[in-house]
């Protein structure tokens, strides 16, 4: 039987497959052993893991990170998150169909003591903030304990099959995010004083000031003198007619399920969202042999650097700016996606609509900080700090750098004045690296006749990136004042050694060489999509920085540069048009042609729903907001949004744009309740701190 | 000067139905809270049991009225506040309490309610996997029953707002301005308004609307913490009590609610006095123990939330209702002991016939167990 895997990857190591058997609604399946249930299904070609208790609607995958319950299974009799429970051999795995049967085991429970332990410093969350704040923690000696509920260090690291923007210094630019994460947990594994739970969350932080944390599904309490929330962010999600529909998710699940579990969970995806996850997400589906149909951002340019969105273009991945979606389509899972041109107050113009068909919806509309921890903590009375996006949403190159910080400001609050004072400059760093891009700029007039060999940047809005003027041997690409945001140009000496196209994350830089043919120079190309193969003989349409076709053109060369994981590809193209090619088409025009018919559904935006868990929707909120209700725990009360298995991590940024949309101001929008528990656990869990 | 027949002071389980009542008969009604929205301090925490099966004739009679009311809701009021009739249960493991709970039976059966004594086997199939180890059998009182605090909490204030009452949220009272012992005005942070009677109705704050007037009012809330599972296909009956007396709590109790969740409470022991509504590390692992041993069918149950409110306790259990002797216009509606959400309704009508001067011999009869100038020596045996 066919399977949903990755087999090739041209940048991620596909491990050997050790298969195992298991059982689906009574049909035997393979599955990979020690793989998540979500991912061996997924891998077999099923989406569709169950329907909903209140609408018998189809569930599938949604956040794959154990925080909502839509993935729901029942395997071996019990109602579980298959995202989060490993697959078993001869596991019998049935489908949720509405409420589940609690099993009928009576066998009496024994109970161990509660385990507890102290600390001076929590760190929850083993990302990059989380690591560099503990390296930081470690190196002065202080007892900590950092928390990661993922079975490996890394955070989203470990999905960035891409090279990093930042400084090589400050935040290895240049190297790939999964081996930046791997470099980071090797050398924290030096530092004696820190100690790492895996497979741990964080649940929540009591008033007694003892945080309670299930690790490898054992319950534990801890009591930390301090506490650094590295916790990250959630996406956000949408509302539009469709949004239940099974094969809608954010671009963490989707890289958590192509670059972690290799696994290929859709044949055409559309993406919403031109931010750089959105971005990020299409190109890893590139990598992963996915067709990615388009991209859709409602503002009128991408919010992501503009280096990511032209290398998307470039390979053929159409942008819609000033496009939003209108309606996911299908039956029970996605066929199709509507979308529409909106104005500049974002409403859409009628007549406008395209329809294009796709399996999967990426939501990429942008992260919410994680701060729950960080408020349980300010309000049990235990000093707490915050890193990385769960501080502010930034890169993870920005991340790293206040990570380590956070790390040196706590040491110093605990030792006190044996440890340096935090230089002023990194805060200037910490700022620079955070930056949005800035402005937009025009090429660099290159005069060709002077030079025979040279780069030509087409790397034209500032950001925070210079790993080209460190790589370069002759150091002749400088940024324009020096600075970090400054756009880098070239001035003069250039060797041709190609050092600088396969160092830039935004495959920005190409090389024009006149030394052999003064009339048909030579270009070269990074290129770092090898699943889809480009040999030397073939034909392949150059394009310009933004997608425009330059013509087809030979293939002269293609060198391997297996250390970087990249390809340098050599056309001879005609003077004329050397200094514009900056790539070539991958993707055939074909996959991203809209549908013949436009698929207009019959529901309104008020059908679509605003508590996914809860099956509530907009009209219903709407109309509550209508009689005057403002307050988001009146709501919940009234119609359960917010009271489902997530705890209103997807709702209640919805509901209060909603509120925003019917002209309430955010300040007289009064939050929901937080409450324990982060995620939902088994009462057993509770009272029991002995071994599993 | 705005002018009102009656002021309540709080909108929560108590303030909101007498508010209802009370309009409908075509007073003219404020209600004053000082939070965002109606039932938004200790009525949202209630899990929502509503049983008639107390000890005395005062609870019993609020009680069957608050069954009567809420069961016939929907078919009355057309919102469906998810009532069932799913009785309540206390599992007797020892000979003390089987004795206590027998007594007590012989009690409610004289009031004419529908009680019964089950044994293990029968228990066991209305609460399928109990734990029959040592289970000596169980009262069942199949009539008691259960409903959404929550949406009956939102579905009367919906009717106390079409009925013509007037809300002010976010609006605390201050003071008020006496004349003699009749209150003229009620003062608050934001106004004052003239009106003939008030209803203190405060909950928690009950005794210091009282020490606004001079009055000590002996209400004294005490922390409790619930919390609520995923939902799962119904699979067993009753509201659950077990009285016993566990070092670090007094007793437990759980059910299933009508959307399939287990909802399930602890009572601290010794009690955690005061208004802290912060969750602690203690409650989960206690209660989960105590749940599992009873009922170990409830391992697999996952727990989606828990949160901590509190009971405004009188010295004696039972709550503070009727006029008061110190100042004229003023009526009581306070101590409800954890109870507010299902004496409420009840309660409130009760109380609106205290407003209207309306009480029959039955109601002059229910009020002398909450009567304000009791000894409160006494204590309520079953809570």
């Amino acid at each position: 039987m066919e399977q949903f895997r990755i087999t090739e990857h041209p940048i991620l190591e596909v491990p050997e497959l050790e298969m195992i058997g298991f059982y689906f609604n009574g049909k035997y399946l393979e599955a990979r052993k020690g793989e998540m249930i979500s991912s061996a299904l997924i891998a077999n070609g099923i989406d569709v893991f169950g329907h909903h208790h209140k609408d018998a609607s189809a569930q599938g995958i949604f956040c794959a990170n154990g925080q909502c319950a839509k993935c729901t299974v029942i395997a071996n009799g019990v109602a579980v998150k298959s995202c989060m429970t490993e697959v078993r051999e001869n596991m019998i795995v049935q489908s949720a169909e509405g409420l589940p049967v609690l099993p009928e085991d009576v066998e009496p429970i024994e109970f161990h003591p509660l385990k507890e332990l102290a600390c001076d410093v929590l760190i929850i969350g083993g990302g990059p903030a989380g690591i560099s704040a503990a390296i930081e923690l470690g190196k002065q000696g202080i007892e900590t304990l950092l928390i990661d509920d993922k079975n490996r260090l890394g955070g989203k690291l470990v999905l960035q099959t891409h090279k990093f923007f930042g400084s090589e210094e400050d935040s290895r630019a240049g190297t790939r995010g999964h081996h930046i994460g791997e470099i980071l947990a090797k050398e924290l594994s030096t530092y004696w004083y820190v100690c790492t739970w895996l497979n741990s969350t964080a649940l929540f932080v009591f008033s007694d000031q003892k945080v309670g944390i299930l690790k490898d599904g054992i319950y534990r309490l801890v009591s930390p003198k301090r506490i650094l929330n590295a916790a990250g962010a959630r996406e956000k999600f949408l509302k539009f007619p469709g949004n239940k529909l099974a094969r809608i998710y954010g671009a963490g699940a989707f890289q958590t399920l192509v670059n972690r579990d290799l696994v290929r969970p859709t044949r055409r995806l559309f993406i919403i969202g031109g931010g750089n996850v959105g971005l990020i997400a299409a190109y890893h589906a590139l990598q992963a042999g996915i067709e990615v149909v388009g991209l859709a951002e409602a503002m009128p340019s991408c919010g992501g650097y503009k280096v990511h969105a032209d290398k998307l273009q470039r390979f053929g991945v159409p942008i819609y700016t000033s496009h939003s979606i209108q309606s996911a389509n299908g039956d029970e899972t996605v066929e199709s996606i509507t979308i529409v041109q909106v104005n500049d107050k974002f409403e859409p113009v009628d007549g406008t609509q395209k329809s294009f068909a796709c399996d999967t919806i990426l939501i990429a509309v942008g992260l919410d900080s994680l701060s729950e921890f960080t408020l349980e903590a300010e309000a049990a009375g235990i000093p707490v700090d915050s890193a990385g996006d769960a501080l502010e949403i930034a890169e993870a190159s920005s991340a790293m750098f206040n990570g380590k910080i956070a790390g040196l400001k706590i040491a110093k609050a605990i030792k006190g004045d044996s440890v340096e004072d935090i230089p002023q400059s990194w805060y200037a760093k910490a700022e620079v690296l955070k930056a949005h891009p800035g402005a937009i700029k025009s090429y660099q007039d290159i005069d060709e006749n002077k030079e025979s060999v040279f780069p030509v940047i087409h790397c034209l809005q500032e950001i925070p990136c210079n790993p080209c003027t460190t790589v370069c041997p002759t150091k002749s690409i400088n940024t324009e004042d020096g600075s970090l945001m400054a756009l880098p140009r070239y001035t003069g000496k250039c060797i041709g050694c190609g050092k600088c196209l396969l160092i830039c994350p935004g495959l920005a830089i190409t090389l024009v060489d006149y030394r052999k043919d003064r009339d048909n120079p030579t270009v070269t190309i990074a290129y770092e999509i090898m699943n889809m193969a480009v040999k030397t003989g073939d034909q392949r349409e150059l394009c310009d920085i933004e997608a425009k076709s330059l013509g087809s053109f030979e293939v002269t060369q293609v060198q391997d540069f297996p250390k970087q994981q990249m390809q340098l590809v050599r056309f001879r193209v005609p003077a004329a048009i050397a200094k514009q090619v900056a790539g070539f088409r991958v993707q055939e025009q074909s996959v991203s042609a809209a549908m013949e018919r436009t698929v207009i559904i019959e529901q309104t935006p008020d059908d679509a729903m605003i508590c996914l868990c809860e099956r509530v929707t907009v009209g219903q909120v709407r109309q509550l907001i209508r009689k005057g209700i403002n307050d988001l725990n009146q709501i919940k009360a009234i119609t359960r949004a917010g009271m489902g298995p997530c705890g209103a991590k997807t709702c209640e940024v919805l509901i209060k744009s909603l509120l925003r949309e019917e002209g309430i101001p955010v300040t007289d929008v009064v939050p929901n309740t937080k409450r324990p528990v982060f995620i939902e656990v088994p009462l057993a869990k509770f009272p029991d701190g002995g071994e599993a | 000067m705005k002018n009102y027949d009656v002021i309540i002071i709080g909108a929560g389980s108590i303030g909101v139905p007498t508010a209802m009542y009370l309009a409908e008969k075509k007073m003219k009604v404020l209600v004053l809270d000082g939070e965002h929205g109606p039932g938004q301090q200790n009525n949202k925490k209630a899990i929502g049991g509503i049983r008639a099966t107390h000890s005395d004739f005062g609870k019993i009679s609020v009680c069957l009225r608050s069954i009567e009311i809420l069961k016939n809701w929907q078919e009355e009021r057309g919102d469906d506040i998810g009532w069932m009739s799913n009785g309540y249960s206390y599992p007797a493991y020892n000979k003390e309490d089987a004795d206590t709970l027998k007594a007590l039976m012989k009690i409610q059966l004289g009031f004419g309610l529908n009680i019964k004594w089950l044994s293990p086997e029968e228990y066991n199939e209305i609460v399928p996997g109990i734990n029959m180890d040592g289970l000596l059998g169980s009262t069942y009182s199949e009539e008691d029953g259960s409903c959404s605090p929550l949406l009956t909490s939102s579905s009367l204030y919906f009717h106390a707002l079409k009925a013509g009452v007037e809300f002010h949220f976010q609006e605390q009272v201050t003071g008020f301005e006496t004349q003699g012992n009749r209150i003229m005005k009620v003062l608050t942070t934001r106004d004052s308004y003239s009106c003939s009677m008030v209803v203190n109705a405060a909950g928690n704050h009950a005794r210091d609307i009282g020490m606004l007037l001079g009055l000590d009012i002996p209400v004294f809330p005490d922390n409790h913490e619930a919390g609520i599972t995923e939902p799962v296909a119904r699979f067993f009956g009753p509201m659950v009590i077990d009285m016993r007396k566990e070092p670090g709590s007094a007793n437990f109790y759980f059910y299933q609610n009508n959307e399939g969740q287990v909802v399930f409470c602890i009572t601290p022991d010794p009690a955690i006095l005061g208004i802290d509504n912060r969750s602690t590390s203690e409650f989960l692992p206690l209660c989960s123990k105590r749940m599992l041993k009873v009922y170990p069918r409830l391992r697999y149950l996952k727990v989606r939330r828990t949160w901590r409110g509190q009971y405004p306790m009188t010295p004696d259990g039972f709550p503070i209702v009727g006029r008061i002797q110190e100042v004229e216009n003023m009526i009581q509606g306070v101590g409800m002991c954890g109870q507010g959400f299902m004496l409420g309704p009840g309660m409130g009508e009760l109380i609106s016939r205290i407003c209207t001067d309306s009480l029959s011999s039955d109601d002059q009869r229910i009020l002398q167990s909450f009567d304000p100038y009791r000894d409160f020596s006494g204590e309520e045996k079953f809570k």
